[in-house]
């Protein structure tokens, strides 16, 4: 059997990415002239949006990094037959990560009160007050570039690790064992640092924070559901684009179909999370935090706040639920598009219905600017597959990859 | 429950079992079962069974439970015993969703491991025919039943060139049955060396 382990970018594929960016470039510039000078409310809507895109594409690519140093943890095999496509997915950190630190700090430094007010706390506010320790600006700033900075050096490190074989021959059983450890090593300090800024206090901060006076202990994890299932969406998509040209030979519907698992479950996951928060609150009914829920279920949000919960959970439990349907490449893209699109849609609620309280707007510019981001990852991740051999041939699991058998 | 006569062989390796799978199936013998001490991936394919439909079984289970929860509470809170709690509505979804999900997890669960017993033939004081004692230690044991047109020398003629080690001919129950096993069958073999090693 002969590989195709060189990933030769198509024409179409670098023609399709660069006006991806084109209309996200075009987007954002538009969306400057027309809302970024305008009042108040047309200047929070620019920033709004971008906000919400640049960090939902910023943490859905993370997720592919989380993905595989979870899988290293847990002494995972099945994963190495597409192992280098998550990691090369997860290269699209560095410049989605650039641009979102350019934005969430030029929020900060910009005195963008209008989307983190707290930013300037009225005195008396004695809530803000109290949260003035973590919700300050040299806070923000410091722990937004720590952040981005470890994610990107140790997400490098990673892919270097899984890079050093390519060029030696088959490990010795000693070898192999020191290989896996420090693989392990890495692979649990990213997991630390992922605990410490996805799973709690990245989310507060640049999201959360928005609704300064509300809080919710769940979202943190709800966010990180959110974005790990969309990113596992994504895996899937590029491995099932690269099938159909013709690489990853020793993927085989085994493979998808724990991909396809690894969507419906985190779906219900995510589902779960969304549930316990709205329950909780829907069950106290204090006002301090139904005011979150209030324009989303009983305003203008509320087709989007419903539609995002049959999108997300109705349909990947349904659809998903049979194995043929994840053993079917067809179905399988059709549900990593809409994961995608209802999580995408799960961030400009949590986002949007907390900066423009009336009205729904949802246009061109939203559409647009998601358009920037995906041509940004297509761009970066196919850079990344062409660079190096698309299967680490010298891995000691890998055997278990092409024997794997759900 | 008759019986019936079964030509066993005995095979030590995994590696000769499942050539020897497909030669038996190939050569047009019926095989009863294969008996192994753990668990073989991908041996249910190669014996040709089928996928099991526990699952459906499974989502059947579970939306029982589902309707059950949500149907008997709407009833005790709208028609049997309305109360006021906390000023929430006689429907309140929310509060009804965890029951809900544990009844489906409840009834699927214990409807599943229910059907998964009575598929397998398992429960309290059924007994079943052993083949042979070591196929729960280290031997892997394929039982070719005997049907009328089955010559049994034939049989265990191919089982040895298949790769068998051992290999004889039983008439049991294929059934299982309720009681005690037969006295008469000794269960456990004298100690070998590989047992006490």
């Amino acid at each position: 059997m002969s590989f195709r382990e060189k990933f030769e970018i198509p024409a179409k594929f670098k023609m399709w990415s660069m006006i991806l960016m084109a209309v996200g470039l075009v987007s954002i510039l538009a969306g400057y002239f027309i809302y970024g000078q305008g009042d108040e409310h047309a200047n929070t809507r620019f920033w709004g949006v971008l906000l919400y895109n640049s960090v939902f594409f910023l943490l859905i690519v993370n997720a592919s990094m989380f993905f595989i140093c979870a899988t290293t943890l847990a002494m995972g095999g099945w994963q190495m037959s597409f192992r280098r496509v998550a990691e090369a997915i997860s290269t699209a950190v560095i410049p989605i990560g650039i641009i979102s630190g350019v934005i969430l700090l030029s929020l900060v430094l910009g005195h963008k009160h209008h989307i983190y007010h707290w930013i300037t706390p009225d005195p008396n506010d004695h809530i803000l007050m109290g949260k003035i320790g973590f919700l300050n600006p040299t806070f923000f700033i410091v722990w937004t570039v720590l952040t981005l900075l470890g994610w990107i050096f140790l997400g490098a490190k990673m892919r270097s690790i899984s890079r050093e074989l390519d060029n030696g021959g088959p490990l010795s059983p000693e070898e192999g064992k020191k290989y896996i450890f420090k693989n392990t090593i890495w692979g649990s300090l990213y997991l630390v640092w992922f605990g410490l800024t996805v799973a709690s206090t990245v989310p507060w901060l640049w999201l959360m924070s928005i609704d300064a006076h509300w809080y919710s202990t769940m979202y943190s994890w709800y966010t990180f559901a959110s974005t790990f299932v969309a990113g596992m969406a994504l895996i899937t998509l590029f491995v099932i684009y690269l099938k159909n040209q013709g690489y990853l030979e020793l993927v085989n519907q085994e493979h998808l179909h724990d991909l396809g698992k690894f969507m419906f479950a985190f779906s219900v996951f995510w589902t779960y999370l969304w549930f316990s928060q709205y329950m909780l609150i829907w069950y106290a009914n204090i006002p301090e935090e139904t005011v979150y829920f209030k324009h989303r279920v009983q305003g203008p949000y509320r087709g989007i706040f419903f539609l995002n919960l049959i999108i997300n959970f109705i349909a990947p439990l349904l659809i998903l639920m049979r194995r043929s349907s994840k053993r079917n490449y067809t179905l399988l893209v059709f549900m990593a598009v809409l994961i995608i699109f209802g999580h995408w849609i799960d961030f400009y609620q949590m986002v949007i219905a907390s900066l423009s309280k009336e009205h729904v707007e949802l246009g061109l510019f939203d559409f647009g600017v998601a358009a920037g981001f995906i041509g940004l990852i297509m761009w970066a991740t196919g850079n990344a597959l062409s660079k190096h051999s698309l299967i680490n041939r010298h891995h000691p699991f890998l055997k278990e990859s092409i024997i794997h058998h759900t | 429950m008759a019986k019936k006569k079964f030509v066993v062989g005995c095979f030590d390796d995994e590696k000769v079992l499942f050539p020897a799978v497909k030669k038996v199936r190939k050569a047009g013998y019926k095989i009863h079962d294969v008996y192994t001490p753990f668990p073989i991936h991908g041996l249910d394919q190669v014996m040709g069974l089928r996928d099991t439909s526990l699952h459906t079984a499974g989502f059947i289970y579970g939306i029982t439970g589902t309707t059950t929860a949500l149907t008997f509470m709407s009833w005790v809170f709208n028609k049997d015993w309305p109360l006021n709690i906390g000023g929430k509505p006689h429907f309140p979804l929310p509060a009804f969703i965890p029951i809900t999900f544990e009844l489906t997890v409840l009834f699927s669960a214990v409807g599943m491991v229910l059907t998964f017993c009575y598929l397998c033939q398992l429960a309290p004081f059924v007994k079943k025919h052993h083949f042979h004692a070591r196929a729960t230690d280290d031997l892997f044991v394929m039982v070719l039943e005997c049907t009328s047109k089955t010559k049994e020398d034939e049989a265990k003629a191919f089982l040895e060139t298949v790769g068998a080690k051992e290999i004889n001919v039983q008439v049991a129950e294929d059934g299982w049955w309720l009681g005690r096993y037969a006295k008469e069958q000794k269960l456990y073999d004298t100690p070998t060396e590989n047992s006490l090693a």
